[in-house]
């Protein structure tokens, strides 16, 4: 029992978070629950710390909304907790897709596609800077939040609280497309949204911490890890891993049985010498 | 044998990520046409109603952050988020009357809770106070073909459904010829007052409603500025500043005979 805690811990208290927060936005609709009001798009909790979707309101502005305070304090307080804490948690620990994308990538391990397919990926994790700078242009051209309009976030999240429609073909898009097509494809590679946060928490202070010393070079973490990239150090160098892709799923600090992978926060004095 | 090995020399690094960065442009020029092109059908939607205070609809389209709290406000289920398939624009709070109509709640809850701007409270608000009856979520419409009043049976529903009775539906008393002996008494919809709530769509009693609500924009018409009611003192008012511009054509002051025979004058003289 312990071991099953012990490495999937992590796993169990984001599916917690993650369910926890969808069940509240749900009751705030159902139910009038007044704990967690709105959706992912924008938010308030206890009904006075308002939350906004940084991305969404800034594709609003390239859009050119005259968007109201009450929205700009609330990307302040989202900003700074991923800015200064969280990294990229948004994407393991909140946003929904991710259990669609785990289930995917799980799937994928079973029935062992990974090594049916080419080792080499056919497309770059690079597709979502450049998906998240096509957004911007085509909100500034089409006047509107272009990415807003086709998030299949927003689509299952909202889906969820207020009613799916027709959203669960997208939901369906992104499954098949992990499954069969390419290993975290949508996460991993095109999300802009997962972008705009491997950008924004490039200096969050939570870090995954690799200790060389302990490391058997077993590489459970890199079979698990969805931005598999970021573990470039294992088995070479005690770094943390200071990538922004990194989602701080701590799903490689579970598997590793030889305690090499640890959270902490990040010592900017040793990073300078370091580099990246 | 030398130029052909020198012709298949491998690409220098520069020429390999200056062609990834074309292919990728390409790539991006593409998808950002698609994308756009979907867009501009997914917004494409006029008809359409909005909760009370939404600003005008390109504007609200911009704005909206599709939160969601203006839904969860309602206390009657009357608002709802656009969902894939209802073919409005996704995510966007919008309601049917005819499901069910906006009560027009004295303190909108809807409103305040807006964080974007998209519902404007100012636009609603008259003295410092909310003001529902300011409102301008749409405009009521008449079939006349349909409305069973305006065959000769009785019938005041949407009349008396109004929440504003008696100034935004009035009813108008006619003549029946075909019976000689009978009175219509047909709804008329006044735009000055009707908020567009849509309580008369959703108590109109014929199969298909008779009396329904439009984007105000979709359902009102435009005289123009040139159109003054010279019998309405506040729009004559508009023409107290006006004033004309005065032109004055420069008149030739020799004779039109004397154009007419210009170059002739030698004939005339002989």
């Amino acid at each position: 029992m312990s071991k099953i805690w012990n490495n999937y811990r992590y796993l169990i208290l984001r599916r917690f978070v993650q369910i926890g927060m969808l069940i509240l936005f749900f009751g705030a609709n159902a139910w009038g629950w007044k704990i967690l009001e709105g959706n992912l798009s924008s938010s308030e909790l206890f009904g006075v710390i308002p939350m906004s979707d940084p991305y969404a309101v800034l594709q609003m502005v390239v859009a050119g909304a005259i968007v109201a305070s009450d929205l700009l304090i609330g990307v302040g307080v989202v900003v700074l907790f991923y800015f200064f804490i969280g990294g990229r948690a948004f994407c393991s620990w909140v946003c929904p897709i991710n259990m669609v994308t785990d289930a995917a990538n799980y799937l994928r391990r079973v029935f062992d596609i990974d090594r049916g397919q080419l080792q080499k990926q056919p497309i770059s994790r690079n597709v979502r800077y450049w998906v998240l700078g096509i957004s911007l242009v085509v909100s500034a051209f089409m006047g509107i939040a272009a990415f807003e309009f086709i998030s299949p976030i927003s689509m299952l999240h909202r889906g969820i609280v207020f009613g799916m429609g027709f959203g669960w073909a997208a939901i369906a898009m992104i499954f098949l497309f992990d499954l069969f097509v390419l290993k975290n494809g949508w996460c991993g590679h095109i999300c802009p949204l997962g972008g705009f946060y491997s950008l924004l928490s490039k200096f969050s202070f939570i870090r995954v911490h690799h200790l060389e010393e302990n490391c058997t070079l077993c590489m459970k973490c890199k079979i698990v890890c969805p931005e598999k990239q970021v573990l470039h150090m294992i088995g070479k160098e005690s770094l943390p891993v200071l990538s922004g892709e990194c989602t701080n799923c701590a799903r490689c600090i579970e598997v590793c049985d030889d305690d090499a992978l640890r959270f902490s926060i990040r010592d900017f004095i040793q990073n300078k010498k370091m580099g990246e | 044998m030398s130029n052909h090995l020198k012709a298949k020399k491998p690409l220098g690094d520069r020429r390999k990520f200056l062609l990834n960065m074309a292919r990728g442009a390409g790539y991006a020029v593409i998808g950002g046409f698609v994308w756009s092109a979907y867009l501009d059908e997914a917004k494409a939607s006029p008809l359409v109603l909005r909760p009370p205070a939404a600003i005008n609809e390109s504007d609200f389209l911009k704005t909206c952050i599709k939160c969601g709290l203006c839904v969860e406000a309602c206390p009657y289920d009357t608002l709802k988020l656009a969902q894939p398939g209802d073919h409005k624009p996704i995510g966007t709070p919008f309601f049917t009357p005819r499901d069910i109509a906006c009560y027009m709640c004295e303190d909108i809850p809807c409103v305040p809770v807006c964080p974007s701007g998209a519902l404007d409270e100012s636009s609603v608000t008259v003295k410092g106070q909310l003001d529902i009856n300011t409102a301008e979520m749409g405009l009521a419409v008449i079939d006349e073909n349909s409305c069973i009043a305006f065959w000769g049976i009785q019938c005041d529903a949407c009349y008396r459904a109004c929440p504003i009775l008696g100034k935004a539906i009035t009813i108008e008393y006619d003549k029946n010829e075909r019976t000689g002996k009978h009175a219509f008494l047909k709804p008329v919809v006044h735009a000055d007052a009707c908020t567009g709530c849509g309580m008369c769509e959703h108590a109109c009693v014929t199969e298909k409603p008779a009396i329904f609500i439009l984007p105000r924009e979709v359902a009102m018409g435009k005289a123009g500025s040139h159109y003054i009611k010279g019998w309405d003192k506040k729009d004559e008012a508009r023409l107290k500043d006006a004033h004309a511009i005065h032109t004055t054509t420069k008149i030739s002051k020799r004779k039109a005979v004397d154009k007419l025979n210009r170059g002739l004058e030698g004939l005339l003289d002989e």
